[in-house]
């Protein structure tokens, strides 16, 4: 239970893939060096690194506890808001770090989404849900605009359909998937870089998982996800890369389909085939 | 084999007559929880009754007086003042004001008693005839006047100031009744007392019951106590009407410090505030603030507002200061805990959109809490309206018999009109309105929390 940067074999760095398996000639864009996450004394991540791909999911296992949504929050500096917990290393996005002084923290969570475990929409209607955040990044500016980046929103996230005539609502009417889905379409309201999905169908029933499954793929196209499920299959059927977490250390990281199919680490195996977790 | 079963057929046995054994015992425990709680709750409603009962039994009688039908004659030869004066040409208003308040003050120098007294007499007459009885009741002119009100006096003197032409005409009139007349017409004075020991002379007692009799003398609601303000020269006329619009100036002034102070504090210190020793040294002593005497308050109030600042005594706005340090500590603490009760997922659907703190709070949990806010606000000033004890140290147990005009005149409030109502020396007729007065300002917390509900249901609603 040391600080010490993670230069183990294991480390993240040796297996970082030479070739994406997404889209032919995406770069990585978000890179993490030797990320430390303390809660107080407890030290809940040691030394993470690893680069995401962009317009790729990239899908976060392991068993409770490991500290995969841990990590996942540092992306937005979510973890800033818990009292007592400290971030070390270096998350850079396009090459320039998230913790510089000179960028506002509103500014970084305006290009990183998130979507969270339990789907949150504001207690307000459907069209508010969706156009708070646009309103206050300034993004819209005229009636007219806000009421088309609502409905392009909702279109995107596969809600317009069942929600066109009821705009004035409130959000939290809706059932638990379309919740959810709400929540990404509010998300994607702000016109976000990257999506971080914090176990976005753990409170869903299978066929509302699925249309967000769904979603997730089709959302792939336009914006780099990163997706902390506990669920390996889900892990298989949306991701292309895959990072498996254990007691706070990054164990493996590569193509979903290696990690899943012909994993180099024991570990990974042995939480994969059910003996861990 | 054969045995291991039987023994684990026993075991199962044994196991279920343990635990219902053990059921027996908690569904006893729990029966005789229920039938406390239930107990302490019938109590609680019962003195809740008993207290309700017992103030509007002795309470509501107040509000209806009795009073007495009797033609007033504005007698011009009692009534000797000349012609109301008219501004003419050429006269200054100065000159003119000073010859209004000339004559004004020669009315209010008539001896309007004698006009009272000859409208008892008239009354009596009416009555007698009405008795067909006969007998002659030769009232003396004390007795006469000890019936009526004193500020019936006054109500003469009124009418004559509005409409001087009334001079030489007859008007049919209702006056109230003095506060021993009415004690003894509503038979809360002993009939078997020796005259040396009544309060009234037995010619006024006879005269009551006759006029009662007939009708004459009877019960009317007692819109005075509404409009009127305290009296000591006219018990019977005695009204609330100072104390409300005192008690009102302070609400307005504790409405308009302590809950902005109070709910920007409660956020300040709940969402933005660093945590450190300082912070909490800060929430003990609100903590602490809370539990303190209310009385001490009012020292605190005395020595500062009034010594330190030079503040008037008995002014509402000094009563509405110290009632707002009283109240804050309240205030912010339930702000507070309707802060912590929001959900964090709303704060995180908040920040993760690239919210400022600033606006996490003023558009998404502030909203969300505003019903409790809301009832904190409002459950402290109905603390606040009944609070008696810091009034006292700031002079408000003054007897003033005005309506403030400003929060800076002297003024009454209704817990302390309670309080002075209690200690008048004429209990007989005092007794009944200190419960009026408790009835109103009962009537004025109630309203006060059917306001706090229904807005409360109002808010919820629409979050």
């Amino acid at each position: 239970m040391n600080a010490t940067p993670d230069t183990s074999p294991m480390g993240a760095n040796r297996i970082i893939p030479s070739a994406p398996a997404s889209s032919a000639g995406a770069e990585s864009r978000i890179s993490a060096r030797d990320v430390t996450v303390h809660y107080g004394e407890k030290q809940a991540i040691f030394g993470v690194s690893m680069e995401v791909p962009e317009k790729s999911v990239t899908a976060f296992i392991g068993p409770s506890g490991c500290g995969k949504s841990t990590f996942l929050r540092c992306f937005n500096r979510m973890n800033d808001t818990i009292e007592g917990c400290r971030v070390g290393g270096e998350i850079t996005i396009d090459g320039e770090d998230i913790h510089r002084p000179s960028l506002d923290v509103v500014e970084l969570r305006a290009r990183v989404g998130m979507v969270f475990q339990k789907p949150n929409p504001f207690p307000k209607s459907i069209y508010d849900n969706i156009a708070y955040g646009p309103r206050i990044h300034g993004l819209v500016k005229s009636k007219a605009e806000t009421d088309a980046l609502v409905e392009s929103s909702l279109k995107k996230a596969g809600l317009w359909k069942e929600v066109s005539d009821r705009l004035d609502q409130p959000g939290t009417g809706l059932s638990g998937g379309q919740q959810q889905r709400l929540c990404i379409a509010r998300t994607i309201a702000t016109g976000p870089e990257v999506i971080l999905m914090d176990e976005p169908c753990s409170a869903l029933d299978p066929i509302a998982t699925s249309i967000v499954e769904d979603l997730i793929h089709e959302l792939r196209e336009q914006y780099t996800i990163i997706i902390v499920t506990h669920s390996m299959q889900q892990a298989a059927r949306v991701s292309q890369k895959t990072a498996f977490f254990h007691l706070g250390k990054l164990i493996e990281y590569g193509e979903t389909e290696q990690i899943f199919v012909n994993p180099r680490e024991k570990q990974t195996e042995a939480y994969i085939t059910g003996r861990i977790g | 084999m054969t045995e291991a079963l039987e023994t684990e057929a026993e075991a199962n046995t044994r196991r279920r007559a343990q635990v219902r054994k053990s059921l027996s015992r908690r569904n006893r425990a729990e029966k005789r929880f229920k039938m406390l709680g239930l107990g302490s709750v019938l109590a609680a409603m019962a003195f809740v009754a008993v207290l309700f009962g017992n103030i509007l039994t002795n309470g509501l009688p107040a509000f209806w007086q009795f009073n007495i039908d009797a033609e007033v004659y504005f007698d011009p030869e009692i009534i000797n003042v000349p012609e109301v004066p008219v501004q003419q040409a050429g006269q200054s208003d100065a000159d003119f004001r000073a010859e209004m308040l000339g004559w004004q003050r020669r009315l209010a120098m008539v001896n309007w008693n004698r006009i009272l007294v000859s409208s008892v007499e008239g009354a009596l007459a009416e009555a007698e005839t009405a008795d067909g009885a006969g007998t002659v009741t030769e009232i003396d002119t004390r007795s006469a006047q000890s019936i009526i009100d004193s500020g019936a006096r006054f109500v003469l003197r009124d009418m004559v100031l509005a409409d001087p032409t009334i001079i030489g005409e007859r008007r049919e009139m209702q006056l109230l009744l003095s506060a021993d007349g009415d004690n003894w017409a509503k038979g809360k004075l002993s009939r078997d007392l020796p005259d040396d020991r009544q309060q009234l002379s037995r010619a006024a007692r006879d005269a009551i019951d006759l006029l009662t009799e007939e009708g004459i003398v009877h019960r009317a609601f007692a819109w005075h106590i509404f409009t009127n303000v305290d009296s000591r020269s006219s018990p019977a006329s005695a009204g609330l009407a100072g104390a409300f619009v005192g008690s009102f100036y302070m609400m307005l002034v504790v409405i308009l410090l302590a809950v902005p102070i109070g709910v920007s504090s409660a956020i300040y210190l709940e969402e933005f505030a660093p945590k450190n020793p300082f912070t909490d040294l800060i929430e003990v002593n609100i903590n602490n603030l809370a539990a303190v005497p209310s009385i001490v308050f009012g020292l605190l109030g005395a020595a500062v507002f009034i010594n330190i600042f030079h503040l008037p005594l008995s002014a509402p706005l000094v009563g509405g200061l110290v009632l707002t340090l009283m109240t804050l500590p309240t205030i912010i603490i339930a702000t507070r805990s309707a802060l912590r009760a929001v959900p964090p997922s709303l704060r995180q659907a908040a920040l993760g959109i690239g919210a400022s703190k600033t606006q996490m709070v003023f558009h998404h949990v502030l909203p969300v809490t505003y019903p409790g806010i809301l009832t904190a606000s409002i459950l402290g000033v109905a603390q606040a309206l009944g609070e008696t004890a810091p009034l006292l140290l700031i002079g408000m147990n003054a007897f003033v018999a005005n309506v403030p005009a400003t929060p800076m005149d002297q003024s009454a409030a209704l817990p302390v009109q309670i309080y002075l109502w209690q200690g008048n020396e004429n209990r007989n007729f005092f007794e009944e309105r200190t419960f009026a007065a408790i009835i109103v300002l009962l009537a004025l917390m109630i309203l006060l929390n059917a306001l706090a509900i229904w807005l409360r249901g109002r808010l919820e609603r629409k979050a």
